[in-house]
């Protein structure tokens, strides 16, 4: 792993984001309300540059009708088709439940949800030494 | 032929009235007036016009009258033939596509009260599916709760293509009571014709509609889902009355793959579509639109990755296969088992209760 | 309990990439509101900018359900001198043509005079769209080819038009919407049919469109999901209509297209036409075969949105029961929910299916084989 300088911290104010590629690696930088996240700029579905996206919050709901909006800025949706993705995590919410493939005989079992998507954007280390952000990649 | 097992379910039966005079006993005196004064003629859906070839089939229909119009005629054609331990009625008089609320609720009561007397009274193995006057949904609610007292009812009737999308959360009152107290809601083909029979304007012919109805299930099946009834509703079942099956999996796929783009839109839409229509939604054996190919077929049922969600029916006497051919070539024992009993008698909660009236 | 979660590879495969392809649905936009005035009377200038549109539904601007990204498309496919996504040859061929080997790219504007209840309006905008074609696109990408657009709603108009374009090797297919005032069969539209015939074009039937029915059978629905879902239904229903009403059984040259709608529902389909056909055929006696004849004879379908089920099998069954000789890739650049010609395919499908897939069968169906 290695480290590799970005750029000085008040070039990359909350709520922006900074495009680099490292080592023909495409990666996108974020920084959400003073936090830095990294993620590699390739969305896992079809591959396209997820990191241009808009950010949105996170929509979700206990009952039709009502939505509860968290995290705002922190969910990046694919430029392509629309997926959502947590900055922070990389974790996708696209398909919130984890498809269970039934076997021909078995039930639906109910009970507790994984709230999480099948896909995980792929994420990169940062960090912020001395006013610099800082990719270990 | 696969053969029919006794002891199942017949879960689509048509008891026609035969004209609307014969709901004038069970009319108060305003209504009975009111019928009779102004010359109203009878309920007639262009959905099943009653000469057309698939209203009835021809064995079936009697010299005189409607199809369907004799419980004698019933009982010997179908109930007796396919040794059902119960047959579900689904009314199909035309009564949804009456306008005002007022004069349809007095009808929908008048229906299912003549169901009750003149048809549950007389066959201990019949149970009804109660018509509710869908012009109002407070209505509507109340005679759900009027003739959820008589166990005898078993489900509520709706029509595919109806005022508005089945998902629409103006209707929902109606599935909290149907919920609360243990009832599916049917949803069976025909129109009120209150908007043009297709999602693409009024077509030229009866062939067209009756087409149609398959398409008119699918968007019915999208709204239900994606506005999420049960998310709200998760004890619900809704069963699919003479919509056809085989289109069901590459729907699914479909509705899939736009959810995964758009899910912020819906965000009470959180599971798969599949788990959903598995632990909701069920479909009458009737029409089976399948060529008679074994194969396909079984290829077809691993599509929908369930052998839950067919419920043996006849459409009588509506004309879907000759002699007693109602189950396709092809079927495993297995599978004739879960379709003609476990899978009717787990939606419908009300047959395993003792059945007297109330 | 099995579970499987769908896996995709990270890369796309370079051979796969640089397969030559058709692509059966992109759709070229306008620059600025101004870009089609050199094809359009100057009456139309005035009377747009006072009056706009008159279209079946409410919304001037934008439409009734809103999309999921600004303009239905890849935010991606921005170009970098401005205008909408789509309205830059130079930015399409660097981002899509080039790239993915598109050697016959069909052009199937949307946003035309098609859908407008100004009927002299709808024909002035499509002829002017049909123009602009030519000049904007296919005469400067011999690798693109028209849709001859038509005042859908006016028959005698619309096959005025496309009697204007026969023979114009600018123009492979005649564009119709599949959302109209009635079922695309009905009699108001057989001018089209007749012409497009005539002139030995085939017949692409696009989703959306609105015709003031609303789109489903029963009342309007609330989302924009359940409108994209929707177009599966309206495009069996149109097709269904087209079936029913004799047009192929008049018109035994002419083939169509259904663009944009999926294709996995059209085993369903045609196996219940035929059921019924046999049942209540008899009302209509000029529908002289079995439904599902007319479909393998005058039918194709573009994959996108491609169905997508966990087990790559079952997709290969409906491929099956339709016909691998029946498929036409497209991408549906540059909208949102568009395939990807590299991922879009999974495993397994022979090279002759593939290259059928891909190229052959389009070359065949728009006459350029």
């Amino acid at each position: 792993m290695a480290k590799h300088v970005i750029a000085p911290v008040d070039e990359l104010p909350p709520g922006t984001r900074k495009f680099l590629t490292i080592d023909d690696r495409p990666i996108a930088i974020f920084n959400i309300k003073g936090e830095f996240f990294g993620l590699l700029n390739r969305c896992p579905h079809q591959g396209a540059a997820l990191c241009e996206g808009p950010l949105i919050g996170l929509a979700q709901s206990s009952d039709p009708g009502e939505i509860e909006y968290t995290k705002l800025g922190e969910i990046i949706r694919c430029p392509w088709h629309g997926w959502e993705f947590d900055v922070r995590t990389g974790q996708s919410y696209c398909d919130p439940r984890r498809f269970r493939v039934k076997t021909y005989q078995a039930h639906v079992e109910p009970g507790t949800s994984v709230v999480k998507g099948p896909y995980v954007a792929e994420t990169v280390k940062v960090a912020v030494e001395s006013d610099y952000v800082v990719v270990e990649l | 032929m696969t053969s029919p097992l006794p002891g199942g379910v017949d879960c689509d039966l048509h008891p026609a009235v035969a004209h609307l005079t014969s709901l004038l006993p069970y009319l108060n005196d305003y209504w009975r007036d009111q019928v009779t004064t102004r010359g109203m003629v009878d309920l007639v859906s262009q959905s099943y016009p009653t000469r057309s070839p698939i209203s009835s089939r021809p064995d079936w229909r009697p010299a005189k009258g409607k199809p369907g119009e004799r419980l004698i005629d019933m009982q010997s054609q179908a109930l007796d033939p396919f040794k059902v331990a119960y047959g579900i009625l689904n009314p199909l008089y035309g009564v949804q596509m009456v306008f005002s609320e007022d004069m349809q609720d007095a009808f929908c009561r008048a229906l299912n009260d003549w169901l009750a007397k003149e048809w549950l009274d007389k066959d201990a193995r019949l149970r009804g599916s109660i018509v509710i006057p869908t012009q109002s949904v407070e209505k509507s609610v109340a005679e759900i709760e009027r003739c959820a007292k008589d166990p005898r009812f078993v489900q509520v009737l709706m029509l595919v293509m109806g005022d508005v999308p089945l998902g629409k959360r103006a209707l929902w009152p109606i599935y909290a009571t149907a919920e609360r107290l243990g009832l599916p809601i049917g949803i069976h083909a025909g129109s009120a014709y209150h908007n043009p029979p297709t999602s693409v304007g009024w077509g030229s012919y009866h062939i067209e509609d009756y087409v149609a109805q398959a398409q008119a299930f699918q968007t019915q099946l999208t709204s239900i889902i994606v506005e999420g009834v049960f998310a709200r509703h998760p004890k619900l079942k809704m069963v699919m009355l003479e919509s056809g099956f085989t289109w069901l999996a590459p729907f699914v796929w479909r509705l899939h793959k736009f959810w995964r783009g758009t899910r912020m839109e819906t965000p009470w839409f959180d599971r798969p579509p599949m788990e959903i229509v598995q632990s909701n939604i069920r479909f009458s054996l009737q029409p089976v639109d399948a060529p008679p190919d074994p194969v396909v077929l079984n290829r077809l049922f691993d599509h929908m990755q369930s052998d839950e969600l067919i419920l043996f029916s006849t459409d009588y006497p509506h004309w879907q296969f000759e002699d007693e051919k109602a189950l396709p070539e092809g079927l495993s024992a297995d599978l004739v088992h879960k379709i003609m009993i476990d899978n009717p008698y787990a939606t419908y909660g009300r047959l395993k209760q003792t059945a007297t009236a109330a | 309990m099995n579970i499987q979660v769908r896996e995709r590879p990270q890369g796309a495969s370079t051979v796969v990439a640089k397969t030559a392809i058709a692509d059966c649905d992109i759709h070229p936009a306008r620059a600025s509101k101004t870009e089609l005035y050199p094809f359009l009377a100057k009456r139309w200038h005035a009377h747009l900018e006072t009056y706009q549109e008159h279209p079946y539904q409410g919304m001037l601007e934008g439409p009734p359900y809103p999309k999921a990204q600004p303009n239905a498309a890849r935010r991606d496919a921005y170009p970098p001198e401005g205008g909408q996504q789509g309205s830059s040859l130079s930015f399409m061929q660097k981002q899509h043509l080039d790239p993915n080997n598109v050697v016959l790219g069909v052009l199937n504007p949307l946003r035309t005079g098609q859908g407008l209840r100004n009927h002299d309006l709808a024909a002035a905008i499509c002829s002017a769209i049909n123009d602009w074609q030519i000049e904007k696109w296919t005469s400067k990408d011999s690798r693109l080819k028209g849709s001859v657009v038509v005042a859908n709603e006016d028959g005698a108009t619309a096959a005025k038009e496309i009697r204007k374009r026969a023979g114009d090797k600018n123009f492979v297919q005649v564009l119709l919407l599949s959302r109209n005032v009635e079922p695309l069969g009905q009699r108001r539209y057989w001018p089209i049919y007749e012409a497009a015939e005539e002139a030995g074009l085939p017949i692409g039937v696009h989703a959306f469109g609105f015709g003031g029915n609303p789109i489903t059978a029963s009342g309007w629905p609330s989302y924009y999901i359940e409108e994209m879902v929707g177009h599966s239904q309206c495009q069996q229903t149109a097709l269904a209509s087209l079936v029913l009403e004799g047009v192929f059984e008049r018109h035994p040259k002419l083939n169509m297209i259904m663009v944009e709608a999926g294709f996995g529902w059209a085993p369903s389909l045609a196996w219940r036409l035929d059921k019924v056909w046999q049942r209540l055929g008899s009302e209509v006696p000029h529908v002289k075969r079995p439904p599902s004849e007319y479909i393998r004879e005058h039918i194709w379908w573009t994959t996108q949105p491609m169905e997508d089920p966990e087990r790559r099998q079952e997709l290969f069954d409906v491929i099956e029961w339709i016909g691998w000789d029946k498929l036409l890739f497209a991408t549906d650049y540059p909208h949102w929910d568009f395939d990807d010609p590299s991922r879009v395919l999974p495993p397994g499908v022979s090279d002759a299916n593939r290259e059928a897939f891909y190229l052959g069968n389009a070359r065949k169906v728009y006459g350029l084989a």
